[in-house]
């Protein structure tokens, strides 16, 4: 929003249903953002908000029941939603990249790191087997893995955690992509293990130029590393802005308490504040504002659904009754 | 959460809630509408109460008695479909080589095939669950060595091992279903093992302890009820596999005698005349085999999908 | 490594001591071997000359010792019948029923993999519904009906193909291999086909068990997301990962198929150990009985050690948890 050259990636209005059984379940339903060279977009949510849906749905990887029904997902201004299944694959791995939250599962048990990792390049271009090898080794250097040609030979069941999230952050920087879309990839790990993966990246992007989209629900890992933030409930994008200002002035009422329940050093010994009940079913939303059941400025205007305002520049809300100062 | 779980999580909600709107639901009928959502398996339900029931008034259906020496005679062998023995009865499915009625002979073998696939079963199912309880409630040294019985046992076919139980010990139909729950009782004693050893580190069986429930209450009130369902599904599978087995067994010249004739000893007799194009003899009794072996498995195969704890939605 | 082969062969050794001694008293003690060498007619000096011979007046234990010091010279008793040494008559028919049973399982993995996968990959689609029917039907028929009914439909009314025997061989490497010739390969079609048909089933939907499982997998997921084909992802992740279960159980039913062929051999009078052994039990033929059973054994328990060897092989997981342990 704030650069001024155009995008890498621009998501406007998209939506991505799952007719299930039981009913259709809005997963993501009118989320727009966007994402410029070398930034950092903090995409954060509950479990269920719909944020790792939004990921795949950049990529193209929607499983069945789910369907992007609406939107535009512009990538470098080309719509993604209506590319072919081939323009994706060439695209997936090449200039979009992903890394996905649990590391033990994101590689195959029974292939040897350079087998996942050559395929990986071989599968956009021809590459020799011998050139391919080294630019996977390069990429495991890069990542911060120690004797790298010995690592290519093991299996991932050899790796602990944190290096196989390495490994995947060298799997999706192979070929250089410029954006890459990161689902809880530290949520994982141990706490330092995290620290020391989140500067690397945060290192690589700003180096490379790479658009980043940090996908968790952990406000304290996209304070440190974020440029942009949106918050996401139930489907919708319900606050934007700058890190900073959503961080300190946060106005809907569901980001102020995200925030209030995040423990802190400053804050020992009061106790945490909490927000009330549960993340909804996507199937048995309430009508209106999908927070309204939890809110503590619910009023009767809730029972629409708020429109998209623009409080300050740079900022986007989605409230009938905003926060106006900061209350923590 | 994984990236799979999250997607899927908007599933299990939305179930339960529409359990609780269509108000009272018993789990028997959530069962029973479960396992109605297949036809196949209904249809092959159908058939199979249809088949006991032919079995069982097989005297009253049959058009004639095919172990009545009196009324049997070998110039009646070998008549083809349609044509009239010299009773006067008409043959509909032709006769076999020793001038019994297709039709009544397959009744009746019907209801040995049955009668023997189901009894074995029941006593394979019986001294396994007991084998498996004990087993399990045992534990340390005695479990280990009964089980590695059960697998050493598992390891070889069951044909292999029935086969040589009955060259030892002879034809007849006692001896049939000896062989036959030699050779099924170590599948009921492993799968009862395996589901009482889970159950049993449930926490209703801890708090049955702590109520200080009798040893005997706690296996036979709380644990055997919840090991009933796999043991169904081993159970339905094993009674069509015991029916087939037997069937071959038969077939080799082993099993059922030549004057109680079950499906597969029909089928084996009427080998010797299919090269003179007299398909009759073994087609018919092998269709009445498969459609019962079929069935059976049907159900079976529902029975498994439904009652599956992992596979419930 | 090594320690892992080791371990193994030592479980292997004992598993055969076992069942030799239980072969041996079920087989031995069970009924008078006296009643069927000695004829009827043989006077009593006669009888208690030859079971003295046989050592059958000794104790059980001491009968099994010379039962053992023997089977490990290679001397498994002669048959009643053909008053040739058991092992030599049984290892003299162990090619046909090897060729056999190896055709059937190459038709098995070969048809089963690929049905097994497709249907995994579109489990709602109707051929996917079709395949799974299919299966149960092959589960459920019983094999040596639909033996008769392919010798029914095949030789007597078509003509096609012959229904007994097993035609010319050609002698390869001292081993006779019927499937290179037109006329051997006509006669182990239906055969090995009727033999295959269970296998068939089960491989089929273990393939397809595995490709559901596999293809929710996370390491699916970003195969996409790295932009690899979906040929590539199917042929190499998801087939290395279901091929772990399908070689075991494969493995294991290879033993499975050597004891069946007792049934196709009969329906198809295929000239293997497996008609012998029929054919051994109609003429109470013990030696030959117990040989055939201690090959068996021996054969099962080769094969398990092969299997889990492989199965090392292929999932490198195992291997470490051996280290470990």
């Amino acid at each position: 929003m704030t650069s001024a050259s155009a995008p890498t990636l621009e998501v406007r209005d998209l939506r991505t249903y799952f007719f299930t059984k039981g009913g259709v379940a809005r997963a993501v339903d009118g989320v727009g953002f966007s994402v410029g060279r070398g930034k950092v977009l903090g995409l954060v949510g509950e479990s269920g908000s719909g944020k790792t849906v939004t990921g795949f749905s950049i990529l193209g990887l929607v499983d069945e029941p789910g369907r992007v029904v609406g939107g535009e997902i512009l990538y470098h201004g080309e719509n993604l939603v209506t590319a072919s299944p081939d323009r994706m694959r060439a695209l997936r791995g090449a200039n979009i990249a992903m890394i996905f939250q649990d590391p033990m599962m994101t590689l195959n048990p029974v292939l040897r790191i350079d087998t996942q990792m050559i395929e990986a390049v071989q599968a956009h271009g021809r590459v020799s087997d011998d050139e391919a090898r080294q630019r996977a080794r390069d990429a495991l250097g890069q990542v911060g893995i120690p004797s790298p040609d010995e690592r290519l030979r093991s299996y991932p069941h050899q790796f602990s955690g944190g290096m196989r999230q390495r490994v995947a952050i060298a799997i999706a920087l192979l070929n250089k992509p410029d954006l890459i879309v990161a689902d809880e990839p530290t949520t994982a790990l141990d706490v330092t293990i995290q620290g020391q993966i989140l500067f690397e990246v945060q290192k690589l992007c700003e180096e490379t130029g790479t658009a980043l989209i940090w996908i968790t629900h952990d406000l304290s890992v996209v304070a440190g590393l974020a440029d942009e933030i949106c918050v996401m409930y139930a489907g919708r994008v319900v606050e934007q802005g700058s890190v900073d200002a959503v961080l300190d002035r946060p106005m809907h009422p569901y980001t102020h308490g995200l925030i209030g329940s995040v423990p802190s050093r400053n804050r020992r010994g009061r106790p945490l504040s909490q927000i009330p009940g549960m993340t909804p079913s996507l199937l048995s939303l309430p009508e209106g504002c999908a927070f309204s059941a939890r809110c503590p400025r619910v009023g009767e205007a809730c029972g629409s659904v708020p429109d998209i305002s623009v409080p300050e520049p740079g900022r986007e809300l989605r409230c009938h009754y905003p926060l106006q100062e900061t209350a923590s | 959460m994984t990236v799979a779980q999250e997607n899927l999580e908007i599933v299990p909600r939305g179930a339960d809630d529409a359990a609780k709107f269509e108000g009272v639901q018993t789990p028997f009928r959530r069962f029973l509408s479960d396992f109605c959502e297949s036809k196949l398996a209904v249809l092959g339900f159908v058939v199979i109460v249809a088949i006991t029931l032919v079995a069982i008034f097989a005297p009253v259906l049959a058009p004639t008695d095919p172990y009545d020496l009196a009324t049997v005679s070998v110039l009646d062998g070998r008549l083809g479909p349609g044509e009239a023995m010299m009773s006067g009865v008409t043959a509909h499915l032709g006769t076999d080589g020793a001038g019994r009625d297709m039709v009544s002979a397959m009744i009746y073998g019907l209801r040995i095939s049955l009668g023997v696939g189901i009894g074995s079963g029941v006593i394979a199912m019986l001294i396994g669950i007991s084998v498996g309880l004990f087993s399990a409630y045992a534990g340390g040294r005695i479990d280990s060595v009964l089980m590695r019985v059960v697998d050493i046992q598992l390891s070889f076919p069951a044909i292999l091992v029935a086969l040589i139980l009955l060259v030892t010990l002879g034809k007849g139909v006692d001896k049939t279903i000896i062989a036959l729950v030699f050779v099924q009782w170590a599948y009921y004693a492993r799968t009862i093992r395996g589901t009482a050893l889970v159950e049993r580190r449930r926490e209703y069986i801890e708090s049955a302890v702590c109520l200080g429930l009798s040893e005997r209450r706690i296996i036979f009130r709380h644990l055997l009820p919840n090991c009933i369902a796999p043991m169904i599904v081993v159970g339905t599978m094993q009674v069509a596999h015991a029916i087939s087995l037997e069937a071959t067994l038969s077939f080799l010249g082993l099993g059922m005698p030549q004057t109680e004739p079950s499906l597969g000893r029909l089928i084996s007799n009427g080998f010797e005349y299919i090269m003179s194009g007299k398909y009759w003899i073994s087609v018919y009794p092998g269709i009445a085999l498969l459609v019962t072996i079929v069935s059976i498995n049907l159900v079976g195969d529902r029975l498994r999908d439904v009652l599956n704890p992992r596979l419930q939605k | 490594m090594s320690v892992f082969i080791i371990r193994r062969l030592l479980q292997a050794g004992l598993v055969v001591v076992v069942m030799s001694f239980i072969v041996f008293s079920g087989v031995f003690m069970v009924g008078d071997p006296v009643e069927i060498l000695v004829s009827d007619d043989a006077d009593q000096e006669e009888r208690e000359r030859i079971i003295q011979s046989m050592g059958l007046d000794k104790p059980f234990i001491v009968q099994y010792g010379l039962f053992v010091a023997k089977a490990l010279q290679g001397d498994l008793g002669e048959s009643f019948v053909f008053n040739e040494p058991a092992l030599l008559l049984i290892l003299d028919r162990m090619p046909a029923t090897m060729e056999l049973a190896v055709v059937a399982l190459l038709i098995a993995v070969v048809f089963g993999i690929p049905l097994g996968v497709w249907a995994g990959l579109r489990p709602d689609s109707l051929a996917s519904k079709s395949i799974m029917t299919g299966s149960i039907l092959g589960f459920s028929l019983p094999t040596f009906w639909v033996g008769i009914m392919m010798i029914l439909l095949f030789a007597v009314y078509l003509g096609w193909l012959p229904s007994t025997g097993r035609g010319d061989v050609q002698v390869i490497l001292g081993m006779p291999i019927s499937v290179l010739s037109w006329d051997g390969f006509s006669h182990i079609l239906m055969p090995a086909v009727n033999l295959a048909l269970f296998k068939l089933s089960l491989v089929i939907r273990l393939a397809r068990a595995g490709t559901r499982e596999v293809m929710h997998q996370d390491y699916i997921k970003f195969d996409r997301a790295k932009g690899l084909s979906d040929a590539r992802i199917i042929l190499i992740h998801v087939l290395k990962n279901i091929m772990i279960p399908v070689v075991t159980v494969l493995g294991l039913e290879f033993g499975g198929l050597v004891a069946f062929s007792v049934v196709t051999e009969t329906v198809f009078a295929w000239p293997g150990m497996g008609k012998l052994l029929i054919d051994s039990i109609g003429q109470l033929d013990r030696p030959v009985i117990v040989a055939y059973l201690m090959i068996i054994v021996f054969l099962f328990v080769f094969i398990n050690l092969i299997v889990d060897i492989l199965y090392s092989l292929l999932d490198p997981r195992v291997r470490l948890q051996d280290v470990k342990a």
